[in-house]
């Protein structure tokens, strides 16, 4: 009887051992909800899973303004993705905490993706170790409102920041006290502290920062310099005022809905939203710069796939999510996001033959993306808040910019000193 | 404003002589709710105005729409899933509604009308869990519906708020003001400790559990930060979590926030003229027997 | 009067307990359920949040080192948390006062009319209704410097007054929330009117409960309507003004909703004129992944909401004279 048992027991504990290998491994794949993004993952993992017979994906998504709450509940508690999109300026402050992990090297190889991937990619890497690879890049790029320029008797868009101050100066309008209309849209929380840091910067003639990221190089004469000629867009030039549109996106929606904002500078992720909402002739430019022929600078950006701690969870698990995230970082899955979501593919390859370098709109955003940098950042959202202090003082307190910025470096390489210690 | 509040209050107690002609104190008390009115009820007004507008026209800054359009209700209906939120939210405010009138009643009543030692060091420690900040709380709270398997469930949606100290400590306070005779002679007619508890102190209490039932569902219906964490797939998501979801990096649908805001106000009206009519037939009964 | 007791006694003999001991047990029963769940879903919790405070943060709990309390020393040298703190008292200070004199006096003007009382108080209970993304927006465009209806009207009204003369009189455009001076107040002024509805509420309810006998008899003695006020309503309303008291004090030390919905791209700004202890405590824990840092920042604001609200509750009890 016993014996009996025993058999049944092992046969059983046999059979329950080939069902978890027949059963397909589960991962399961985070990103925020958008909509054209969730429809170009279904296809993805559509594709994945009819090669991958053995291996399914569920994709769940959570609002763009609570993701990060999200992630820092769950993985704490070993539940939610093993594999998941992330800001990549989220990175350091991810990868201290642990919440994500480098990726492997039996499956990837870093000197391969040096080479295949454009060069921002590089600021997914701490320590010589990639934690995160994009699907797409971002950069930013000049929208403007081509029937106000031409009606202010300008047929072509800026080329040099003079010219753009000129141009913005021409259609900013007053009543009273009050702006009713203006050149620029200021965002110091939306683009404008990557410009400064990132565009300005570089083209008045110094990096943001040293290479291992230890210094903080803008506080020198050359960066004091491009700070003041930001801030001057608003003291001297009033060529439009911080949150002249009330709300998250009050630049934006100035520029779309209301068009009483000319120009803004923004993200080639918003072509979307001025394609469906923009009733006028509205075109892209690509940054301007110093001088004719000047430096040219971008701030590149983008959300990588990195692996969470659960996907080490066991062999089978780690081969399943290092496999979706190389498919997902291939030509073929690059073309169809393109396609679907927009977002320029972030392999140099496909950078280099895009026909869309002469597209009107895609155009100005590939071309960007040679000269594009990505800040490599100890704590963005810190080192976010510390710029818009900065503009802030100048801007609202009217404090010498000499003073605001030297504080902005300060609070920046305190930052910096507590990350590499 | 001294003035006339006073002299009101006394014509509220004065309930006999309501035949007299309105006198200056009262046109005043008037004229002051009316203009009341005005700052309070206008952001509503402009709510619900916007959300019959199309995007581009919420920005016009004009308080009428140029067209009534019922577009952004029809694709809050239809092109979210809006409806199974709506349910959701139902579901769990009412039940956590439920369970706060019961318990905080029951606890309230007790540090109130029984003698026992430990009462206040009870009190003290119910009053102290209201100090801590629920984001704090979140982590733990996820950690422990994982290992129970509460997350993605109704349970997990509401559990933590199913005892509010804040309710412990309004109940407590509405017993307070209760004389202690009329227990007293319960007990002495042999009424049982819960009959005491639920025969006489419950509808003596009423006003305040209609306050409390406004406030705790008004609560759930429009709390965040913990459905948002615990609801996984998009079927759990309550109507706050899935507004959540109008807003993104590319910009905010205000047009559909403003449909979704009008539509989530609905049940929030209907159980708040439910409970202000408890609160009037609450005058009644105090009225009467005090 | 006497039988009663008899029995009672008899009652007693029977059950072999005293009515304490009996009041005892049934305490313990009616406060079982609720107990287990303030321990195990509040109390545990906020332990674990307060051992939080003592390491750094890891997912894996492993990999958390024991710092002592080295954030509980980097917050108080924190520049940033000195204005959050200085921020939320002000809030307190502010929020506390008039909400509850405003809710007060406007339960009190609902009590004194007879007509439209439901629409009223339907109407002054909107705001507590309105969702907070709406109301955001909606108060967002009302500050406004350039397109606020607040800053319209200010310049007709300075034009008004100048046409005829008295200059002096003219208020010119205020910048509300985008100046670091103003933007306090600004957001407290949505509070206030957002929470309005709570305080009427209660107090309503509160009123309620006042039996008419009291004053009647009252009256017949000849008191006027201060005396009643003061000798009848404030007394017999004290127990629902320290719950007012303490939980609006409470919920502005813990001000977070507002301040994030009115500000949003700059939360707490500008220049952290607006930012608070809870707000800050959130953006260090899911803005920069600093639990531990956050949690001891939680522990620092739970002993301050705790020393306000036990000075209150001694205060209010001292008071009570029934």
């Amino acid at each position: 009887m016993i014996q009996f048992l025993r058999s049944l027991l092992a046969t059983a504990a046999l059979l329950v051992m080939a069902a978890a290998f027949a059963q397909p491994v589960e991962i399961v794949y985070w990103q925020y909800d958008y909509a054209t993004r969730i429809d170009a993952m279904d296809q993805l993992i559509e594709r994945f899973e009819a090669e991958n017979p053995d291996i399914t994906v569920r994709q769940e998504t959570f609002p763009y303004d609570a993701y990060q709450q999200q992630v820092a509940a769950s993985l704490p508690a070993g539940q939610g993705p093993d594999v998941i999109q992330l800001f990549y300026g989220w990175l350091p402050t991810w990868q201290r905490a642990g919440y994500v992990e480098p990726l492997p090297e039996q499956y990837f190889d870093t000197a391969e993706l040096d080479e295949v991937f454009v060069p921002m990619a590089q600021a997914g890497k701490i320590n010589g170790q990639y934690y995160g690879l994009p699907t797409a890049v971002r950069s930013l790029a000049l929208f403007y409102n081509a029937d106000m320029l031409r009606e202010a008797g300008y047929e072509e868009p800026p080329a040099t920041w003079d010219e753009f101050i000129e141009i913005a100066k021409a259609l900013t309008e007053k009543r009273g006290p009050r702006f009713t209309r203006v050149g620029y849209g200021f965002a110091p929380t939306g683009q404008d502290h990557h410009l400064v840091r990132e565009v300005l910067t570089r083209q008045f003639g110094t990096p943001p920062y040293n290479e291992d990221l230890t210094e903080v190089l803008y506080d020198s004469p050359e960066g004091l310099a491009a700070f003041e000629f930001y801030t001057s867009w608003a003291t001297e030039h009033e060529i439009g005022v911080t949150s002249f549109v009330p709300g998250t996106d009050g630049y934006r929606n100035g520029f779309i809905q209301l068009e009483n904002i000319a120009m803004i500078i923004d993200g080639s992720f918003a072509i979307g939203s001025v394609e469906n909402g923009a009733q006028f002739d509205w075109r892209v430019a690509e940054l301007p710069v110093l001088e004719e022929g000047g430096v040219k600078a971008n701030f590149g950006s983008y959300w990588m796939n990195g692996l969470t701690p659960n996907a080490f969870e066991d062999e089978r698990t780690l081969e399943a999510a290092a496999k979706f995230l190389d498919f997902v970082t291939q030509p073929e899955s690059m073309e169809l996001w393109l396609e679907v979501v927009g977002e320029l593919p972030a392999r140099q390859a496909m950078v280099d033959d895009s026909e869309l370098a002469s597209d009107p709109v895609y155009g100005p955003f590939i071309r960007s993306l040679a000269y594009a940098t990505a800040t490599r950042f100890v704590d963005e959202t810190a080192q976010r808040d510390l710029m818009v202090r900065a503009m802030d003082r100048v801007i609202l307190e009217g404090v010498d910019p000499a003073v605001a910025w030297e504080e902005a470096a300060q609070a920046d390489q305190a930052l910096l000193d507590q990350f590499s210690r | 404003m001294a003035a006339p509040t006073l002299r009101s209050s006394r014509s509220a107690a004065a309930s006999g002589s309501r035949t007299r002609t309105p006198r200056v104190g009262t046109i005043l008390s008037y004229a002051l709710l009316l203009l009341g009115s005005v700052i309070m009820f206008f952001p509503f007004l402009w709510m619900i105005l916007s959300s019959f507008k199309e995007l581009r026209e919420i920005f016009q800054l004009t308080l009428f729409p140029t067209s009534w359009s019922l577009d952004n209700y029809r694709e809050v209906l239809t092109g979210t899933e809006f409806p199974r939120w709506f349910l959701n939210s139902l579901i769990v405010a009412g039940l956590t509604t439920l369970s706060v009138l019961f318990f905080c009643a029951l606890v309230g009543y007790t540090l109130t009308r029984l003698r026992f030692p430990g009462r206040n060091a009870i009190f003290l420690l119910i009053l102290s869990t209201l100090m801590i900040p629920t984001e704090m709380l979140v982590i733990p709270w996820f950690v422990m519906s994982s290992q129970f398997g509460w997350v993605n469930s109704y349970w997990g949606l509401l559990f933590p708020g199913l005892i509010p100290a804040f309710g412990v400590f309004l109940m407590r306070q509405f017993f307070t003001t209760l004389p202690r005779d009329l227990f007293d002679a319960g007990r002495v007619d042999g009424v049982s400790e819960f009959g005491l508890f639920w025969r006489i102190g419950l509808p003596l209490v009423r006003p305040g559990l209609a306050a409390l039932g406004i406030f705790t569902f008004i609560g759930n219906w429009n709390a965040f930060l913990w459905p948002l964490i615990i609801a996984r797939s998009p079927d759990m998501r309550t109507v706050p979590v899935g507004m959540a979801f109008f807003s993104n990096e590319a910009g905010t649908a205000w047009h559909l926030i403003m449909a979704a805001s009008a539509l989530a106000i609905v049940p929030i009206l209907l159980v708040f003229f439910i409970f202000q009519r408890q609160i009037i037939e609450g005058v009644v009964l105090t009225g009467t027997k005090g | 009067m006497s039988t009663a007791l008899d029995r009672e006694r008899r009652r007693h003999r029977r059950s072999r307990l005293s009515l304490g001991q009996r009041e005892l047990i049934w305490a313990y029963v009616f406060l079982a359920v609720p107990l287990v769940f303030f321990l195990g879903i509040r109390i545990w919790p906020a332990l674990q949040s307060f051992q939080l405070s003592l390491f750094t943060w890891h997912v894996d709990p492993a990999q958390r080192e024991y710092i002592g309390f080295d954030y509980y020393r980097e917050l108080l040298s924190e520049s940033r948390f000195h204005r959050a703190l200085l921020n939320t008292l002000l809030y307190t200070v502010i929020i506390v006062p008039v909400q509850l004199a405003l809710g007060l006096a406007i339960a009190l003007l609902l009590q004194s009319v007879d007509r439209f009382r439901p629409f009223f108080r339907a109407v002054y209970f909107s705001p507590y209704m309105t969702p907070a993304a709406a109301v955001a927006w909606v108060w967002g465009w009302m500050y406004s410097v350039n397109f606020g209806i607040i800053n319209t009207f200010l310049i007709e009204w300075s034009i008004f007054w100048e046409n005829l003369g008295l200059p002096w009189l003219a208020i010119p455009p205020q910048p509300f929330l985008t100046d670091p001076s103003q933007a306090l107040p600004s957001v407290a002024a949505v509070v206030i009117w957002q929470h309005l509805g709570f305080q009427v509420v209660i107090f309503l309810a509160g009123l309620q409960g006042i039996p008419r006998t009291f004053y009647e008899a009252a009256r017949i003695d000849g008191a006027g309507a201060w005396a009643l006020f003061r000798h009848i309503t404030l007394p017999l309303l004290n127990p629902v003004m320290v719950f007012s008291i303490v939980i609006s004090s409470i919920a502005s030390l813990q001000l977070f909703d507002q301040v994030v919905n009115i500000n949003f791209t700059n939360q707490g700004g500008p220049l952290d004129s607006t930012l608070t202890i809870a707000l800050y405590m959130y953006q260090e824990a899911f803005g920069r992944f600093r639990m531990g840092y956050a949690a001891a920042v939680t522990v620092v604001l739970f002993l301050l909401i705790l020393v306000v609200t036990v000075v209150q509750l001694r205060l209010a009890s001292r008071k009570v004279e029934y």
